[in-house]
């Protein structure tokens, strides 16, 4: 596996996509430090950006990636590799090239701006965490779908469909159930809820620990009780952790079965 | 060397492999030959086990290999289309293999006698469609296995380098080699097939050498033989 | 004038309590640098008791340090320590009982239940003190500044950290609060009580549960004062209920979770404050009417206005939103549109808490948006009808 993660993370690293998001992120960084003027500040909007761009951009990654190596896999597979080493050491140098221009992209001007040694490290880093673990859940559901699909559009449509579902629409069915809910305190199905969406997870982090808690009002205490407890970081992580291993699972069982 | 047993395979519902047996022995040249959709690619894949069949069996060296991955090491192969990562150098492309293979490999040679020199520290992504398909022939035959099987394999190259494909075959045979092909190319057929196998509609329809094929079917070429085997099957 | 009565170690008096005995009206007595261990000091005549380099006095049975039961007594110059908690009585460091003219300056008071407490008095001064507690929560803790049934009372200059409530004030009327700072207090800043026709102004309020609370009051004027970083999940700025005809002007709210909650808040005047990165600006709740929020300046608030019920006979005009995005092509400096400080979710997250967790999220973004373009669920008439395009530079003296 570690050989086949070598030699896709050397061709991806050099690919003008991964270039390009490199590039991107160290523009928008620097800019908006350079607009906020302010690293709590900047780390609220690049939270912006980061929930709704690492999902896409590793998506759509995800799956060129797997369209574009799949002749390329073929002939992996029929040297004497099992499939699993194959699709995990691919998986990998693509969830790590993403992971790679994301860091360098946003660390880079954030080192700059003096984010070490800056009472806001922690919050950086829990945004960067953030970051990284949803470029890592998304290119492999990409990844993942592309495998199954070998139709082109119908992979592309159900990648997409799976991010905006993430992005938008289970946060609409969210409201609706709170909504529906409203003569009952809903604040543990709000939670049970947000723990399901990596990305609504991801975001709540970001937030908590940002302070935006006492936004909230009493709502946000219960949260933060919840988020900002052991128990709660390790039940959010273990749901991150359950969104990488339960497709990985899938993946590999798939890739058993699966004619090439 | 390679024996097949009762392999079926169907994809949803098309039928690709009807119950197939066949026996191939080394020091051969075979050439797997049927109209577009007659189950050569699919055959080969099952051998390399990139397709899974539902029913039947596949013996290598007296071992079953369905679901094995270990005897590929005693397999090179060529596939159709030469498709590599685009941003690796050729150099890296070959070490990439090598990595994988971990046998002695004679590649120096290969990239000479291909011309491939000049081409090694380039991008893939910049080389020609036939020079990726010389690399691809590096790819296959650096490797010194006793199964050699080719995927359409002089697609996208120019004569100079289909002759010296065709005598760098000759070589491997002599080595004691089994190779097997596909191609929809009969002269070449003709001059280095020891023996055809003709599918169509996922069953053996033909089997034995270019000479039977061609006196069974009254015709003093093969292109023209096999026209009229297919013909007679639509009968 | 009266004579000087010394108080020392080399002096003719070695207690604060020998020295009291011995004084007539309008004596003074200096208190030496040392430390006072006495029992309470009761202070039945005019005097004026002033402390050389910050002596320290402490009550032998950590009760009550100085009550004054007299008319025109000064204090000045004293470090006062340690009075104990108690739940029966309201022990303070000094306590006026039904006087005037009183003025209690320059004096350092350090883990004080209470630390100056005014009862039924009136004309007095409470100057540059500089009062720390040691409050933990709210039932085992005093005020720095206590106030109850006063007229013309003058706070100033003071310093009121770790106090349940820096100043206290119920049922007073006529009096000033005025450049004190107040900070870290674990309920408010600065407290009113049915206490009418004040004012505090010049004041910082930083990071107290609430800056400041003005409760069942009226004729309040709160002019030039900062209130910051009053964060938490219960934290105003400052908190207005049941109050009239009062005026807040040319104050700086910044990074408060709400800056203004209004609740029966009445003919409030709110001119040429500047709201900034709070993340409320302001709530408006349960009938509060006629308000003018006026030519002020909201700054990246979170959100910029709550209301819930019906609010619309407030009026809001000529304030600057930083997150208008509005356009004036006759160029008069005043948006062409008029601005809807209320946003969807907002009211969402009013009515339903539990909802805040989708804030920051973009379906929140798309909906905020749907809903400025096509408002069908906020307020309709609740608006700026002229929005201003730049912000407002008012003089801040």
């Amino acid at each position: 596996m570690l050989k086949i993660l070598k030699y896709s993370l050397f061709d991806l690293v050099r690919s003008n996509w991964s270039i390009a998001y490199l590039t991107f992120y160290l523009l928008v960084s620097s800019s908006i430090l350079y607009m906020n003027g302010d690293l709590t500040k900047s780390i609220i909007s690049m939270m912006n950006v980061i929930l709704l761009l690492i999902p896409l951009v590793a998506t759509v990654f995800g799956a060129i990636y797997m369209y574009n190596s799949r002749e390329f896999s073929e002939l992996l597979l029929s040297h004497p590799i099992k499939r699993k080493s194959i699709f995990l050491g691919q998986y990998f140098g693509l969830a790590i090239s993403l992971s790679l221009s994301f860091i360098i992209g946003v660390g880079l001007p954030f080192i700059f701006r003096g984010i070490f040694g800056s009472p806001q490290l922690s919050n950086f880093l829990v945004l960067i965490g953030v970051g990284l673990i949803l470029s890592f859940i998304f290119s492999l559901l990409s990844f993942f779908v592309a495998l199954r699909f070998e139709n082109r559009i119908k992979g592309f449509g159900l990648s997409l469909f799976i991010w905006l579902f993430m992005s938008i629409i289970y946060d609409g069915l969210l409201l609706l159930i709170l909504i529906w809910f409203e003569s009952y305190p809903t604040e543990k199905l709000a939670i049970a809820l947000t723990l399901i969406n990596p990305i609504d997870l991801g975001r709540v982090l970001i937030m908590l620990f940002l302070d935006t808690s006492a936004l909230m009002g009493y709502t946000g205490a219960v949260f933060y009780k919840f988020f900002g407890a052991w128990q709660g970081i390790l039940i959010s992580l273990s749901s991150l952790l359950v969104w990488l291993i339960l497709p990985l699972y899938l993946l590999l069982k798939y890739t058993k079965r699966k004619d090439f | 060397m390679i024996k097949i047993e009762n392999l079926n395979k169907a994809y949803k519902k098309n039928q690709v492999l009807k119950d197939i047996n066949l026996e191939l022995e080394k020091n051969k040249i075979i050439a797997i030959l049927g109209p577009n959709g007659s189950g050569k690619t699919t055959l080969i894949k099952s051998i390399l086990g990139l397709v899974i069949p539902q029913k039947g069996n596949i013996i290598f060296n007296g071992q079953s290999v369905i679901g094995e991955w270990e005897y590929r090491n005693k397999i090179s192969y060529l596939p159709q289309i030469a498709s590599f990562p685009e941003n690796l150098k050729v150099s890296e492309l070959i070490a990439l293999v090598k990595d994988i293979r971990q046998q002695d490999v004679e590649d120096e040679h290969l990239i000479q006698y291909f011309k491939l020199d000049e081409e090694l520290n380039k991008p893939l992504r910049n080389l020609s469609g036939g020079t990726r398909q010389k690399v691809n022939m590096v790819l296959a035959f650096m490797l010194d296995s006793p199964v050699i099987i080719l995927d359409e394999p002089t697609v996208g190259l120019d004569p100079v380098a289909i002759s010296r494909f065709k005598s760098l075959l000759k070589e491997e045979k002599a080595k004691g080699k089994l190779i097997i092909f596909t191609t929809h190319i009969m002269s070449l057929v003709q001059e280095i097939a020891d023996e055809i196998i003709f599918l169509l509609e996922g069953d053996i329809y033909f089997q034995g050498s270019v000479e039977e094929l061609i006196s069974q079917n009254g015709s003093s070429k093969l292109e023209s033989a096999i026209t009229n085997l297919i013909e007679k099957s639509h009968a | 004038m009266g004579d000087v009565l010394r108080v020392g170690k080399k002096q003719a008096y070695q207690t604060i309590t020998q020295a009291i005995n011995n004084s007539h009206p309008g004596d003074s007595i200096l208190i030496e640098n040392g430390s006072y261990t006495e029992p309470n000091l009761l202070i039945k005549h005019p005097l004026h008791i002033i402390g050389i380099g910050f002596p320290s006095v402490e009550n032998q049975d950590e009760k009550e340090i100085i009550t004054i039961e007299s008319d025109s007594v000064n204090i000045t110059g004293l470090l006062l320590k340690n009075v104990k908690v108690s739940y029966i009585n309201d022990f303070a460091a000094i306590k006026v009982n039904g006087q005037k003219h009183c003025i209690i300056s320059n004096n350092q008071l350090e883990n004080t239940f209470f630390g100056i407490f005014l009862k039924q008095s009136k004309n007095c001064i409470i100057r540059n003190n500089q009062i720390k507690g040691n409050a933990k929560n709210e039932m085992s803790s005093g005020n720095a500044i206590h106030l109850w049934y006063c007229k013309n009372i003058q706070v100033e200059e003071n310093q009121a950290r770790n106090h349940r409530d820096g100043i206290y004030l119920e049922f007073v009327d006529n009096s000033v609060v005025r450049n004190n700072i107040v900070e870290n207090n674990i309920r408010y800043g600065l407290h009113f009580m049915f206490s009418d026709h004040d004012e505090y102004m010049g004041n910082i309020f930083r990071s107290n549960g609430a800056g400041v609370a003005v409760m069942f009051s009226k004729f309040i004027k709160m002019q030039n004062n900062q209130f910051e970083f009053n964060w938490g999940s219960a934290s105003y700025g400052l908190l207005l209920k049941d109050i009239t005809d009062s005026e807040i002007i040319n104050n700086v709210f910044k990074q408060n979770t709400i800056a203004i909650y209004m609740e029966g808040a009445n003919r409030v005047d709110i001119h040429k404050n500047e709201f900034k990165n709070n993340g409320w600006a302001m709530k408006i709740y349960g009938s509060s009417m006629y308000n003018n929020i006026n030519r002020n300046n909201f700054l990246n608030n979170s959100f910029e206005l709550g209301v819930s019920g019906r609010s619309d006979s407030n009026n809001f005009n000529e304030n600057y939103w930083s997150s208008h995005t509005g356009y004036d092509l006759d160029k008069d400096g005043i948006a062409d549109v008029p601005y809807r400080p209320v946003k969807l979710f907002s009211r969402i997250i009013s009515k339903i808490p539990s909802t805040s967790i989708l804030m920051r999220s973009l379906l929140i973004d798309i909906i905020d948006f749907a809903e400025k373009v096509n408002p069908v669920l906020t307020p309709d008439n609740l608006k700026d009808h002229r929005p201003l395009m730049k912000t407002i530079d008012y003089d801040k003296n």
